[in-house]
């Protein structure tokens, strides 16, 4: 019985101190941001308040110096905003439509499409750099907003894709056929009957490509500039810039703005993304 | 008037044939049951009917009408499903008037179509509900009633009841016959079930490899069986097929099993005279074989008795199964549950032959 | 009028249909293959189409950027995938035992994958950076001669990036294999149980055995993430010191956009391909040989 309990002990002890390794830098960006800088700059970025500095917040939200524009990250963090929401919600439904079509709807050279599409996902963005320039180049969405939400529906597809179509090509064939004997057509069944089993793996999606765009930095910091880059592109410049001169409590202030959307909507979400993901996507 | 017409359908999977040339001709009212073990084509035949495939060659004529390039919505079908299909995401109610929504049907007239349908098949208290939380007979029911409130030209019935326990079964194959019998409906009903077969159909088109071996009534397909494969399909358990030579002795036909001392001889149909000194296979079912106390008819011959060592014995209750020896050949019997018999001894046994067959031992076709 | 309705209908999914699937594929062929094409070109700031042979490749591989580059790879590959296999087995495998408060433990092991590698990387450039991280908090409880300079030693600084990339990849790892550890038969265990196989047999040999293919999905999503990595780089160490910590994906930015070498960045981002080929396609392989498996099976 005792072996028993130590064996327990054992396994909570083992769990703890992984829990302390992930949970490290969470705390020391939140502890930093309520800290000062000499607090910070005369210890270390480990450790608890002296005091509470409770302005590094909006400092670094509305008025911090980024690049010579002193307007904080509110610019870069609602660019952002502007770019995933489209985004997410495009290369989302898209990709329903082509998992849909893929998964339920044979025709000829249906694994092929499907082959070629899901080889985007492997795709090094080092192989797309230089096309998406010249594409952009083209059609005038260099630096801008729209540009880098088109990189993204696009990119965003085939990993859309392959995660609808896994999921729905569980859904039994019988009832499609139910559903053609009843008259329905592609687009009714899409919407009355593959729609409303789809949650699962919408869920999946949308926090997959919410998280993904959210923190893509290479095409942010290669196709646009300024005062259009993406908040990921801003913390870099910030923290190029803070280098000559640390201000580690206000870095982790933007820090923690940063990436307060990804991790709400994953502490909201986690669960059944975790779900999701098992049930269908990887296979 | 012929409800359903298939003639001359064919249909490969690149080089890979899954129907052979397939004719059948339904009136209206039948109830055709296609059975064959997995893989024999009927499932594919059923889906061809439906629109949802397409034959390779052949038409299908549905209430007189040809059916090439008419979609599966438009051809005035209803189908049921092994798996029911029924939408996940409606209830009972949307499920059954998702069709008639799809066909524009006025509101007023979906309600009442709705409201019969539900008190045919007593499911008004399930109207509300989702599939996932009605019983396996439940979900069985609503599939029917979303099959019924079409009032269709065809029914097509794809193993309707394989998903459910063997009670259940049971229960759901009477309620689908009075079903017919009320409603005298045109059914097409798969299954690779023979005894829903038997118990069903008013007619059978037994299936093999993509061919119809034999389209009959029942009485017919188990007594008269056309090849030694349905011989065999039809029956549980199947019928005895024993190898046999014939002879003619007095002018009669004697079906001769085994050898010597332990050989078997059974008075064969007149009609096997051509055959005789040829090898065959003798067919006889095993409620043939039987306690030699039983008489199966006044006329001279038809019942005979011979005397057979016993291997082996199964009783179910309500009969008993013997496995046993005729002329070196492995047999079943079937006898009352109340006559003992010894494993290893010989016993005697009183064989119909009335009902004996006779099969080509090459082309395995029936010759009497 | 019924007839133009019906074909209209017919027509119609394939209008919406086909649009998007053709884009995504043609961006796929399109961009790889023109990408492939522009390395054999002697194209420099910008795309210039005259022929160049292998000359790119000849340079690249000779470059001393591209040999750091690709050994940092392989040792930062390597320790990566097999460090966060490790740690996500391990703690999935903990997980497993039921234990108390098994969501608030999932969720603190899984989080790091919300996190952007720009962030995972700074803030571990924070902790390992000797002025202000892990040293100077040793040095200040009074351990004065304690070092851990990873970030600014040649030798050490590609495992800073380890450090971080199994903080951020490893529960994703642990998640798969936990989703893998629950999907065994429950029966298969019992059998185990029965037949007097302690935990430790259990689990070597009759539950990692099942989920076989999941360990080989999680080490291809490892390595194909690996062979990517740009970002936490960039972020963490920028390559340095000197180009200590670099990586293929920084060369073939390094080439693309700010020496104005297009051509020899293209030839460095087709050998990157190359190497994620060299992971995938063992792993097609074994996927079609699984299915066929699978169908015999049935």
């Amino acid at each position: 019985m005792s072996e028993r309990l130590l064996a327990r002990a054992a396994i909570y002890g083992a769990l703890t101190l992984f829990a302390a390794f992930y949970l490290v830098p969470l705390a020391v960006v939140m502890l930093n941001s309520v800290r000062s800088t000499e607090d910070i700059n005369h210890s270390s970025v480990i450790g608890l308040p002296s005091v509470y500095v409770w302005g590094n917040f909006a400092h670094t939200w509305s008025s911090y110096c980024i690049a010579e524009h002193c307007t904080g990250i509110q610019p870069y963090f609602w660019n952002s905003l502007r770019m995933v929401i489209p985004a997410t919600v495009i290369s989302t439904l898209l990709g329903a439509l082509n998992g849909y079509s893929l998964a339920l709807w044979r025709f000829r050279g249906d694994t092929l499409v499907f082959g070629i599409i899901t080889l985007g996902v492997f795709l090094p963005e080092q192989m797309k750099l230089v096309p998406w320039a010249i594409v952009l180049r083209d059609l005038g969405l260099f630096n801008t907003i729209s540009g880098l939400v088109l990189i993204h529906v696009i990119q965003g597809i085939s990993f859309t894709t392959l995660f609808c179509r896994n999921y729905y090509v569980s859904i039994p064939a019988d009832l499609l056929k139910a559903a053609r004997i009843d008259g329905a057509g592609f687009f009714r069944i899409f919407w009355r009957i593959v729609l409303p089993l789809s949650p699962p793996i919408l869920i999946v999606t949308v926090i997959w490509q919410f998280t993904g765009i959210w923190n893509e930095f290479l095409y942010g910091v290669t196709f646009s500039t300024g005062e259009n880059q993406p908040v990921t592109a801003a913390l870099i410049a910030l923290s190029a810039q803070i280098s000559q001169a640390p201000q580690y409590g206000q870095q982790s202030a933007a820090v923690l703005m940063a990436a307060a959307p990804t991790l709400l909507v994953y502490l909201f979400g986690g669960r059944y993304f975790v779900r999701g993901l098992t049930s269908g996507a990887v296979k | 008037m012929s409800a359903l017409t298939i003639r001359n359908v064919s249909k490969h999977y690149g080089p890979l044939p899954v129907l052979k040339d397939i004719n059948l001709e339904i009136d209206s009212g039948e109830f055709t049951i296609l059975v064959g073990p997995s893989g024999c084509g009927k499932s594919t035949l059923l889906n061809i009917i439906s629109g949802l495939d397409t034959a390779s060659e052949g038409m299908i004529e549905i209430g007189g009408r040809p059916m090439n390039g008419v979609a599966a919505k438009d051809r005035n079908i209803a189908m049921v499903f092994q798996s029911y299909a029924l939408y996940p995401s409606m209830t009972v109610r949307r499920n059954m008037t998702f069709g008639m929504e799809c066909r524009k049907v006025p509101k007023q007239q979906q309600a009442e179509i709705l409201d019969r349908v539900a008190r045919l098949l007593q499911i008004e208290a399930l109207l509300d509900r989702k599939p996932s939380q009605l019983s396996g007979g439940q979900r069985q029911r609503v599939a029917m009633g979303r099959a019924l409130v079409r009032d269709p030209l065809l029914f097509l019935f794809d193993e309707p009841l394989s998903n459910l326990d063997a009670k259940l079964r049971v229960e759901m194959r009477m309620e689908i016959k009075r079903l017919h019998q009320r409603l005298g409906s045109t059914i097409v009903y798969v299954t690779h079930d023979q005894i829903e077969a038997m118990t069903l159909a008013s007619r059978i088109a037994v299936m093999h490899q993509g061919v119809v071996q034999q389209f009959a009534d029942p009485d017919t397909v188990y007594n008269r069986p056309a090849n030694l494969f349905v011989a065999r399909f039809m029956g549980a358990p199947p019928m005895n097929t024993l190898a046999a030579r014939l002879e003619m002795v007095d002018g009669a036909v004697v079906a001769v099993m085994g050898q010597g001392e332990t050989a078997v001889r059974l008075p064969a149909p007149d009609v096997a005279q051509t055959w005789a000194g040829r090898e065959v296979v003798l067919g006889i079912r095993p409620e043939c074989i039987t306690e030699p106390t039983r008489h199966f008819s006044d006329a001279p011959g038809t019942t005979v008795t011979v005397a057979a060592p016993v291997e082996m014995t199964e009783p179910t209750g309500a009969e008993t199964i013997v496995v046993l020896r005729l002329g070196g050949e492995q047999a079943l019997g079937r006898v009352a549950p109340d006559i003992r018999l010894t494993m290893g001894e010989t016993a005697r046994f009183a064989v119909d032959t009335r009902k004996i067959c006779l099969f080509d031992p090459i082309s395995e076709g029936r010759i009497a | 009028m019924m007839a133009w309705r019906q074909r209209w209908d017919r027509i119609l999914p394939h209008l919406v249909i086909w649009p998007p699937l053709l884009v995504s594929c043609a961006y796929v062929l399109v961009f790889s293959v023109w990408t492939t094409w522009v390395s054999f070109t002697r194209s420099t700031l910008l795309p210039d189409y005259s022929w160049a042979g292998v000359r790119n490749y000849t340079a690249m591989l000779a470059s001393r950027n591209w040999q750091i580059a690709f050994t940092n790879l392989f040792i930062y590959g390597a320790c990566f995938v097999v460090l966060a296999m490790a740690v996500g087995l391990l703690l999935a495998v903990l997980i497993d035992q039921r234990i108390r408060g098994e969501n608030l433990f999932r969720t603190i092991f899984l989080y790091p994958i919300a996190v952007s590698f720009v962030v995972t990387g700074t803030v571990w450039g924070w902790l390992f950076n000797p002025s202000i991280g892990v040293q100077k908090l040793v040095h200040d409880l009074g351990w004065t001669s304690f070092r851990f300079d990873w970030v600014i030693d040649r030798n050490m600084a590609i495992y800073t990036i380890v450090v971080a990339a199994v903080w951020h990849g490893s529960g994703f790892a642990m998640a798969l294999f936990l989703a893998g550890l629950r999907s065994v038969d429950a029966d298969l265990v019992k059998a185990a149980q029965i037949d007097g196989a302690g935990a430790w047999r259990i689990y070597t040999r009759v539950v990692l055995p099942t989920i076989g293919p999941i360990f080989v999905a999680v080490l291809v999503m490892l390595l194909q993430f690996a062979i990517k990595t740009y970002d936490l780089v960039v972020a963490l160490t920028a390559g340095g010191p000197g180009l200590a910590s670099t990586l293929p994906a920084l060369v073939v930015y390094d080439f693309m956009f700010q020496r104005g070498e297009l051509g020899r960045g293209a030839a460095a981002a087709v050998m990157l391909l190359g190497s994620l080929t060299v992971v995938l396609i063992p792993y097609a392989g074994f996927r079609a040989w699984q299915n066929r498996r699978g169908a015999a099976r049935v």
